[in-house]
């Protein structure tokens, strides 16, 4: 077996790997930790890129884990699909590695610096895990080894608050697993296979079966509640608000689009088009649970004082754009969907950086605290402003390209009042990042002001300002501003992300 | 018709884009050198709009397409007789409003002034961005570039009431431009499966009538910059804005941007036959009559010399509509002359009103009594302004409401006639009173008021007069030489009317 065939099975070995022996290397020195963390990172993303490429080029990779032959053996799929997703969240994972050393120091204690790396190399694995696997146990067992880091990521800072957050998203999280748990052992006791492909050639014969119907219900509700979908998304405020900033980053940033991913594999690869549309009417319930996320998700935002729990609501309303596009099920709509897990990953992750940036300078993370920043982090503060209009869904940036496809895919369904939706949800958007902005640029002190009357020369009263400049630390401030910046260049180039996601459409959709 | 590919309109655009670049770079060290991006930048702009004038007055058309974003998406330039008149007369005046923000600005002592000149230029490249845009969605790109690059000017002075007043423009412009037009190109695209600008249009035939119903009302609603009633109230609140930016911005780029979209998509979208068809464009004359009229009431009732000129802007941006919504030959010309007269005569008073404000700090009617003889010059610009504003000969005012009077006759609608002139008798008893203050009046001073006037500046400083001279002559110059805009506009009504 050559090197090239064995790369399915690098993208989970090497961050479990590095997990294990980050604490080793630790006890050597810790900046070789850092740096060796970021290497693994790098490395899994440039493997994952050289996947979707040998996808692109000769289709689907099939790895047989130990050499034993599916539908027996554990079988790791890369096609399109998966590809892409493994693309994102690789890169995200690297970016945000990169990012992660100064806030890292800041927000939590000394000695649990290197478990931290360690457990979050471990949850990268998961879900590298997640996407990769194409059997529907092993599946399972990698979506609670991302959740068991994930809780303690989410409680390793400093903050006591995170305690409760991660306790209560341990609960939910575990029903919602065992939810999928369930629904899995039910399938496997109607078709005694657990290989996803063999799942898909035996399920249309038991499209009536109850056991099915139920199996499909439980990791359908199992995997809303991972999701935060409307009306599950209770714990995921607490959570984005409380963990240490390079955790909330992470988890906004592909968490939900992993279990997306997921639960995108679930409706349209091991069942079908067929099942979701005419068996059971699952995709009218995620429509209207979407909808009512998307409004909800931006409302809440508007009311929110804490900027990190600002972006958590927004994040239901932007989970509530991926399930539309897929409740929608067609092939504008689908397109908007998938490009809007890329999209919606660049673009909170930018903002969740800035945030950790700000929270690392100033240690507070009130909206209120971000005024008067235009002049004080001035390129942290443009990232953000960058981030802020992509949601909006300006034109030229990524957010404009997702709404686009979802827009035309409401419109052909003949869907009215789902653009009247989307545009009254990026209203919204606009009334919550507006105020934000308008606080970063446009606040001056009292104090201020009053030293503009008495100095003579508007230049001189300038200058304190200019000294007081005091942006992010070099290493925080260049993934920031990659990540702010790649929402512009694939708002223009829009054209590169839909062509590695239309053959994904076609597959899904069988057209 | 003759189609040129060229890279032209693209350099048009992007050289105030590297203007705010370079102003960025020498921000406030030396302020000289950023002003002469400025200056630099707007004459450049300038040469460029009127070298391409000459193949345009031949019936040909030049086209530059940038980048396809997606099947449909496409940041692409066309310029044509429509594009030329506007494009001409805004980067015209950029050239006059350059030079009387640096003495207004200075004079003031402003503060973030490298912001100021860096959004004005961000602005300008906007306004020909849409002036030269070949589709809806590098029409609503550039729409959105002056929405953002606006409200740090309107919110200059970042005291409350500027914030306030800024806020209110953005909810105002963004707001109906995301929620409506967005709405309508999202339609049309799904409709038409183009976005592109045709001169038939792209709509007839391809839709419900109830439907094309809808994208109608949805486009009109969605261009809020053209402040028509009940979506104006950005615009008075606007005027919190610097003298120099209600000036440029609105009097001339944001509204004209915003009749200029409104000109578009009655023209270029839906096409004078299918509104005809629909009988559409009565309805809207018949709304932007309503507009005319009660903007012009409460421009009446005004003492704010600024929210006086922000209502007048408001009932004549709806001639320009009205114009175009009669779907009449004379019609079309006197809307596109209108962009122009207009633009003069409103860029005038609203220079004359920063330069008020400048020398005397006064902002109200009624303490303006006996300026006259303390600023003549100024007031004598004022003068002029408001008699083109009336549309009294020889000046540019009169020609473009002598062609909307025409087309009212062609389009068979006598009661608009009624209405142009009613408009014309509100405009004269709110123009002329404060002429005749100024002019005929002793000043008197309230009790808390120095007796006199502060005798250190009696008239303004040249650099902010002159440019309001200029523009003042410039409705003279319009109605003795409008040969150029004339031509254009003739260009314009053959291409939609299909006659050659």
């Amino acid at each position: 077996m050559t090197l090239t065939e064995s790369l399915p099975i690098l993208v989970i070995i090497i961050p479990l790997i590095s997990a294990i022996i980050i604490p080793l290397i630790g006890r050597i020195d810790k900046s070789i930790a850092f740096a060796f963390v970021i290497s693994a990172n790098f490395l899994s993303f440039i493997i994952s890129i050289s996947l979707l490429n040998t996808v692109m080029e000769t289709g689907r990779i099939s790895y047989w884990l130990g050499g034993w032959e599916p539908p027996w053996g554990i079988e790791y799929v890369v096609d399109y699909l998966s590809g892409f997703v493994l693309v994102i969240v690789s890169f995200i994972a690297f970016i945000i590695s990169v990012y992660a050393k100064k806030s890292v120091e800041m927000e939590v204690e000394g000695e649990k610096i290197l478990p931290f790396y360690s457990i979050y190399m471990l949850l990268v694995t998961g879900f590298m895990g997640m996407i990769i696997t194409g059997d529907i146990f092993n599946l399972y067992v990698f979506i609670e080894i991302s959740a068991l880091a994930g809780y303690a990521l989410i409680a390793i800072g400093k903050k006591r608050a995170a305690l409760i957050a991660s306790y209560n998203y341990l609960v939910l999280g575990t029903i919602g697993a065992t939810f999928i748990l369930l629904g899995i052992g039910y399938l496997y006791m109607a078709t005694g296979t657990l290989n996803m492909a063999d799942l898909r050639e035996r399920l249309p014969m038991l499209y009536d079966s109850k056991v099915v119907l139920t199996a499909f219900a439980f990791i359908t509700v199992g995997l809303s509640l991972k999701l935060a979908l409307f009306p599950f998304h209770i714990w995921l405020p607490n959570v984005y608000n409380h963990a240490p900033s390079v955790v909330s980053a992470l988890m906004a940033a592909t968490s939900a689009k992993v279990i997306a991913y997921v639960l995108v594999r679930i409706m349209f690869s091991v069942f079908t088009m067929k099942f979701d549309l005419e068996v059971v009417p699952v995709t009218k319930i995620l429509l209207f649970l979407s909808v009512i996320a998307i409004i909800a998700g931006s409302v809440l935002a508007i009311a929110q004082t804490n900027i990190k729990r600002m972006l958590a609501y927004s994040s239901i309303g932007q989970i509530g754009y991926i399930v539309l596009g897929i409740a929608i099920s067609n092939q504008l709509s689908m397109t908007g969907s998938l490009i809007h897990l890329l999209n919606h990953a660049l673009m909170k992750g930018t903002l969740f950086l800035v945030v950790g940036a700000v929270v690392y300078k100033t240690g507070m993370e009130d909206i209120s605290s971000l005024k008067g920043m235009g002049k004080k982090m001035p390129f942290t503060m443009a990232a953000f402003t960058i981030g802020a209009l992509s949601m909006i869904g300006v034109p030229l940036t990524v957010g404009f390209v997702s709404k686009w496809y979802l827009a035309l895919g409401a419109l052909k369904a003949g869907m009215w009042f789902l653009v009247f939706i989307i545009l009254v949800s990026s209203l919204l958007n606009a009334v919550y990042f507006w105020r934000v902005i308008e606080g970063i640029y446009f606040h001056q002190k009292p104090k201020v002001r009053s030293q503009k009357s008495t100095t003579k020369d508007s230049i001189e009263s300038l200058k304190p300002e200019i000294q007081n400049q005091d942006d992010a630390p070099v290493g925080m401030l260049i993934p920031t501003l990659i990540l702010a910046g790649l929402c512009i260049v694939f708002g223009i180039a829009a054209f590169i992300p839909v062509s590695v996601v239309t053959p994904i459409v076609n597959m899904l959709l069988e057209v | 018709m003759e189609i040129i590919q060229s890279a032209q309109p693209l350099y048009t655009v992007a050289v105030s884009l590297l203007a705010i670049i370079l102003i960025g770079l020498s921000g406030n060290k030396d302020p000289n050198l950023r002003e002469s991006w400025t200056i630099l930048a707007a004459i450049i702009k300038f040469f460029m709009v009127v070298s391409m004038i000459p193949q345009i007055l031949d019936s040909k058309v030049i086209e530059y397409s940038l980048i396809t974003l997606l099947p449909g998406l496409e940041i692409k330039f066309r310029v044509d007789a429509l594009a030329l008149t506007f494009a001409t007369t805004a980067s015209f005046l950029w050239i006059i409003t350059s030079f009387y923000s640096i003495g207004y600005m200075r004079t003031l002592k402003e503060h973030a002034q490298t912001r100021y000149f860096m959004c004005f230029a961000g602005a300008m490249a906007g306004a020909i961005g849409v002036a030269f845009s070949a589709n809806l969605f590098t029409l609503f790109l550039f729409y959105e570039t002056i929405t953002f690059c606006t409200f740090p000017l309107v919110a200059h002075s970042e005291k409350p009431d500027a914030i306030k007043g800024a806020r209110k423009y953005i909810v105002y412009l963004l707001g109906t431009s995301l929620a409506f037009q967005l709405f309508a190109i999202f339609l049309t695209y799904n409709v038409a499966g183009t976005l592109e600008f045709s001169n038939q249009g792209i709509l007839a035939g391809k839709a419900s009538n109830a439907l094309l119903t809808v994208i109608f009302i949805l486009f009109i609603a969605g261009v809020g910059k053209a402040a028509m009633m009940p979506l104006h109230a950005w615009l008075p609140a606007a005027m919190v804005a610097p003298g120099p930016v209600s000036a440029l911005l609105h009097a001339v780029a944001v509204v004209k941007v915003g009749v200029f979209t409104v000109v578009k998509v009655i023209l270029h979208v839906f096409g004078i036959d299918l509104l005809s068809q629909l009988g559409l464009g009565t309805c809207l004359a018949y709304f932007a009559s309503f507009t005319i009229i009660v903007a012009s009431v409460i421009a009446l009732r005004q003492d704010n010399l600024k929210a006086c000129l922000a209502y007048s802007t408001i009932s004549q941006l709806s001639y320009i509509v009205l114009g175009v919504a009669l779907l009449a030959p004379s019609g079309i010309t006197g809307s596109i002359l209108h962009i122009t007269m207009h633009a003069f005569a409103k860029i005038t008073l609203f220079f004359t009103a920063g330069t008020i404000y400048l020398v005397t700090h006064k902002t109200r009617i009624s303490e303006l009594a006996g300026i006259g003889k303390q600023m003549p010059f100024t007031m004598s610009a004022f003068a002029v302004a408001s008699l083109s504003m009336i549309g009294i000969p020889p000046l540019g005012g009169f020609l473009s409401k002598w062609f909307l009077a025409i087309g009212s006759i062609e389009a068979k609608q006598i009661p608009i006639i009624i209405v142009l002139a009613t408009s014309s008798i509100l405009n004269a008893s709110y123009f002329l009173p404060i002429v005749h203050a100024a002019f005929f009046k002793e000043p008197h001073y309230a009790k808390h008021q120095s007796p006199k006037p502060k005798q250190n500046m009696l008239e303004a400083p040249a650099l902010v007069l002159i440019p309001l001279m200029i523009t003042a002559i410039g409705t003279l110059v319009l109605f003795l030489w409008p040969s150029l805009f004339l031509d254009l506009a003739r260009i314009v009504v053959a291409g939609v009317t299909g006659e050659n």
